[in-house]
């Protein structure tokens, strides 16, 4: 039997397209090796927040958000779904002038913010250290737990006709989808929502970032946002050195979630002792009474990156000449927060409907096309 | 930073044995461990028991043990708990002095494993009311000034550690009820004949069932819910059965536990190969890793005996001495160990005590209910949170193993929670460096 | 004779013998050391600093396992809520 869409990883973006898919009323089929949302969508902070490092970037974090925040009456209570905001804290004077600007941009998109001064930081804030400039508030972000939400989601999709198979792929060639044990799917599409794996389609210009989190254990009313330094953008845009910027997360728990670092060219699942060390010091210098909370556990992600920060949402096109590929892949560190746009995106793309934002920055047609223009 | 020859993770009486042997023959040993002081589980320190006559009583294999320690020239360092193996050859420690928190780097030429074995817990209604203890938990907390006098106490669940937890209470004057031993009498048989084989051992339990004559010894019985006092929520009584009939013992407490599992995390973090979830060693007590030595309950649960000898050889061989002369004694207590375990098997019937919505996951309460629907460990940690706690699964691990047949996965650091700030060492400040003499 | 020292448990004082651990003045006086997080009361279970149940707030500092700690004269201990 064929499907429409066969969904290569059940990640949180796969679940996420898988129901999407099925809501239009395509025959979907998800393949998945290991457990529902085992690889980054574990491994990350869930966090659903309107990034603005660049127009696309911020049109899509944007829609992204409010389809969230339509979800939001549905998910269950395992996801964990808060509104807590985000809070980017400005160290300085000069940070205080991004604050500015970002507010200006943020309203001239439609997403509502706020800036605080100094004294209104510390009101918000009680454990960030004293001194800052003051900060943005964003008061719409949210903070989810990622597994469940991609659990929810498969759930949803297998309840409306979708079907999951457990195995490995090997394979994805016109629309024949082979698995390591032998099996061989068939499907009018292929979509690779398989993170940094690129075993499938090895032109995929994805590159591996790798990250560290740490957890703590229950402090309730320590943080109140998310949290979110002004140099976290500096470090999402390096391409080559390893950085670490100050991110942090309360969780409905009361745990907090620390992080965070980027780091190319490691492909190490072990934590580095050294980017931890400065990622951790670096987290104190914000908020002091850290250095006495009791750290759980410590682990790594990996992010994928593509060139120019921005996702693969569509026909794999000018990346390979199989027609059936399609990709949901290279969300670096908006994965959590960009699943229901992708998701929204790939189906409008399928079945030629208008999409309520332009596709055209997140097609991976761009990649020839800018290699060319760089050529 | 801390060097010596020999580094001894654990102040048991494997630990104990093999740093007084490495001494002994000149190398330095720096001895490690998480509690106060020396002794581990069996020779916890504590509150001084005065017998009857107001004489202190003690041990008299802990006492020369102990002695043999403070003799040897090893240095002992209390308090303080291994949470990663950051380099080769290193350890990170941390600890509580006067001062505050301290993290140590500890550096050694050859490392040797004694960290013990923790008590199975397995999940039933009632098990999280106040008044159900661990067996040894309820014994470890006597020690440590918890007064059980005049209270009455059923102990239950597996194991020759339930005999000794009796005794000890006797001892401290709490009235024992019962003791439940979920294993039948024909499953005991074979261990207890074989105890002919090892006289010191039959004096043990001859010395046991002395304090306890008057005791029941319920043999093929387990508990099957502790029962609340409506009015307080403490715990008035615990339902028991022997598959036949079931009866409630009223009580004050209920110590319980399913005999031991192995400490192997650290054995683990260092990639340690174990088997059948022990840690595998030679007849040197090697283990897989080089300069690496395993003694006593995480190559498998022997008792006393065979920690005391394990210990022995691993401190005899990593200061470069023979234990050959040991080797007879060593397999002697294996064949004991591998007894115990057959003795001591855990029934089926105790894979089906929960209830639905009774907890498996104390540290963030995640019911059986929960837990059932889940595929793996994996599965169930990322949708419910199991094992996600600050005991990192040492609980519900075993548990789960049990009820599911699920086994956790890799070990990463921190092996215990410990505070942000203890992430953060720098090499440089490292300057302080101390040669263990 | 041994020595008796005098903790705060939930602000009710406790007396206890040199040398007891802060786990033995919780349960002396009554009192939890934590509450689960569906609000069960806990006190220690393991005894031996491994199953983190008997966490509790001491002088000021939240989680320490109250197990592995010798009470001091004029502790102070509360509950983990």
């Amino acid at each position: 039997m064929e499907s429409d869409v066969l969904i290569v990883g059940a990640g949180i973006v796969g679940c996420a397209c898988a129901r999407e898919c099925a809501l239009a009323g395509l025959r979907v089929c998800i393949v998945e090796d290991s457990v529902t949302g085992g690889g980054a969508t574990a491994a990350g902070m869930g966090h659903i927040v309107v990034m603005d490092d660049s127009p696309a970037q911020f049109e899509l974090t944007r829609y992204s958000r409010s389809l969230w925040q339509q979800l939001l009456p549905k998910l269950p209570r395992s996801a964990e779904y808060e509104t807590r905001g985000t809070l980017w804290v400005a160290a300085d004077e000069e940070e205080m002038v991004e604050v500015r600007a970002k507010h200006s941009a943020y309203g001239a998109g439609g997403v509502r913010t706020e800036t605080l001064n100094e004294a209104e930081v510390a009101v918000e804030e009680p454990k960030l250290r004293a001194g800052l400039a003051g900060a943005l508030l964003v008061p719409d972000d949210g903070v989810i737990y990622p597994p469940a939400a991609a659990d929810w989601f498969l759930e949803r999709a297998l309840a409306i006709g979708a079907t999951i198979v457990r195995g490995k792929a090997i394979s994805a060639n016109k629309g024949e989808l082979r698995l390591a044990d032998g099996t061989k799917l068939r499907g009018e599409r292929i979509v690779l929502a398989t993170g940094t794996d690129c075993s499938l389609l090895p032109s995929l210009p994805i590159k591996k970032r790798k990250g560290h989190l740490l957890i703590t254990d229950r402090y309730p009313g320590f943080l109140h946002h998310q949290l979110v330094e002004l140099g976290y953008l500096k470090s999402a845009h390096k391409l080559e050195s390893d950085s670490v910027a100050f991110n942090i997360q309360p969780r409905r728990t009361g745990q907090l979630l620390i992080g965070s670092s980027r780091q190319y060219g490691d492909e190490d699942s072990k934590s580095d002792a050294a980017i931890l060390t400065q990622m951790l010091e670096r987290a104190q210098g914000y908020m002091p009474e850290l250095a006495q909370v009791s750290g759980l556990r410590v682990w790594t992600g990996f992010r994928a990156a593509t060139p120019d920060k921005l996702p693969l949402i569509g026909p794999a096109e000018g990346l390979t000449d199989d027609r059936t590929i399609w990709l949901a892949a290279g969300f670096e560190g908006l994965g959590i927060t960009n699943a229901p746009a992708a998701a929204r995106l790939l189906v409008d793309q399928m079945l030629g409907r208008a999409p309520e934002i332009d596709a055209a920055p997140y097609l991976p047609q761009r990649m020839t096309t800018q290699a060319a223009l760089h050529a | 930073m801390k060097h010596a020859d020999v580094i001894v993770v654990g102040a048991g009486p494997a630990g104990i044995a093999a740093a007084t042997a490495a001494a002994r023959h000149g190398r330095s040993v720096l001895l490690v461990d998480d509690n106060p002081g020396a002794g581990g589980q069996i020779w916890r320190g504590g509150i001084e028991n005065f017998d009857k006559a107001g004489e202190k009583r003690d041990d008299p294999a802990k006492t020369k043990a102990l002695k043999g320690l403070v003799s040897s020239g090893a240095t002992l360092l209390s308090g303080f708990r291994v949470f990663d193996a950051p380099g080769p050859s290193e350890l990170r420690a941390i600890g509580e002095t006067s001062e505050g928190t301290e993290v140590v780097t500890l550096r050694y030429d050859r490392l040797i494993l004694a960290t013990g074995a923790r008590e199975r817990f397995l999940p039933f209604p009632g098990w999280t009311l106040p008044g159900v203890f661990g067996a040894g938990g309820l014994q470890a907390l006597v020690k440590g000034g918890f007064a059980v006098e005049g209270k009455r106490v059923v102990v239950a669940g597996s194991g020759p550690l339930l005999l000794a937890v009796a005794a000890h209470l006797h001892e401290y004057k709490a009235s024992i009820a019962c003791i439940a031993e979920q294993a039948t009498t024909s499953q005991l048989a074979p261990f207890a004949s074989s105890l002919l084989s090892y006289p010191s051992k039959v004096w043990q339990g001859i010395s046991y069932r002395a304090t306890l004559y008057k005791t029941p010894y319920r043999t093929g019985s387990w508990p099957i819910s502790a029962m609340p006092n409506e009015a307080t929520g403490l715990l008035k009584s615990v339902q028991l059965t022997n598959g036949n009939k079931t009866w409630q013992e009223p009580c004050d407490m209920l110590a319980c536990g399913f005999h031991l599992v192995p400490n192997t995390e650290l054995a683990s973090l260092l990639n340690c190969k174990l088997q059948v979830g022990f840690v595998a060693v030679d007849e040197q007590q090697r283990t897989s890793v080089e300069n690496v030595y395993c003694a006593g309950e995480p190559t498998g649960i022997a008792g006393l005996d065979a920690a005391l000898i394990q210990g022995e050889i691993a401190g005899l061989v990593s200061a470069g001495q023979s234990a050959s002369h040991l080797h007879s004694r060593n397999l002697a207590e294996r064949r004991f160990g591998a007894r115990l375990e057959a003795a001591f098997r855990l029934r089926p019937e105790l894979r089906l005590l929960p209830a639905l919505e009774t907890i498996v996951c104390r540290c963030e309460d995640v019911t059986y209910e929960d837990l059932a629907a889940r595929s793996s460990w994996t599965d169930a940690k990322l949708q419910t949170r199991c094992g996600m706690g600050p005991c990192q699964g040492r609980i519900c691990g075993p548990a789960t193993q049990t009820l599911f047949g699920w086994t956790p996965k890799s070990v990463r650091p921190p092996l215990f929670p410990v505070p942000v700030s203890a992430f953060c060492v720098h090499d440089s400040q490292q300057t302080v460096s101390e040669e263990i003499a | 004779m041994p020595e008796s020292i005098t903790v705060l448990v939930n602000g009710m004082p406790v007396q206890m013998q040199a040398g007891s651990i802060v786990s033995a003045a919780l349960l002396k006086a009554g009192e939890p050391c934590r509450l689960s997080v569906t609000a069960e009361p806990r006190t220690a279970l393991c005894g031996m600093g491994i199953c983190f149940e008997c966490r509790a707030t001491v002088n000021g500092v939240r989680h320490r396992r109250t197990c592995q700690m010798i009470c001091c004269d004029g502790m102070v201990v509360e509950s983990d809520r």
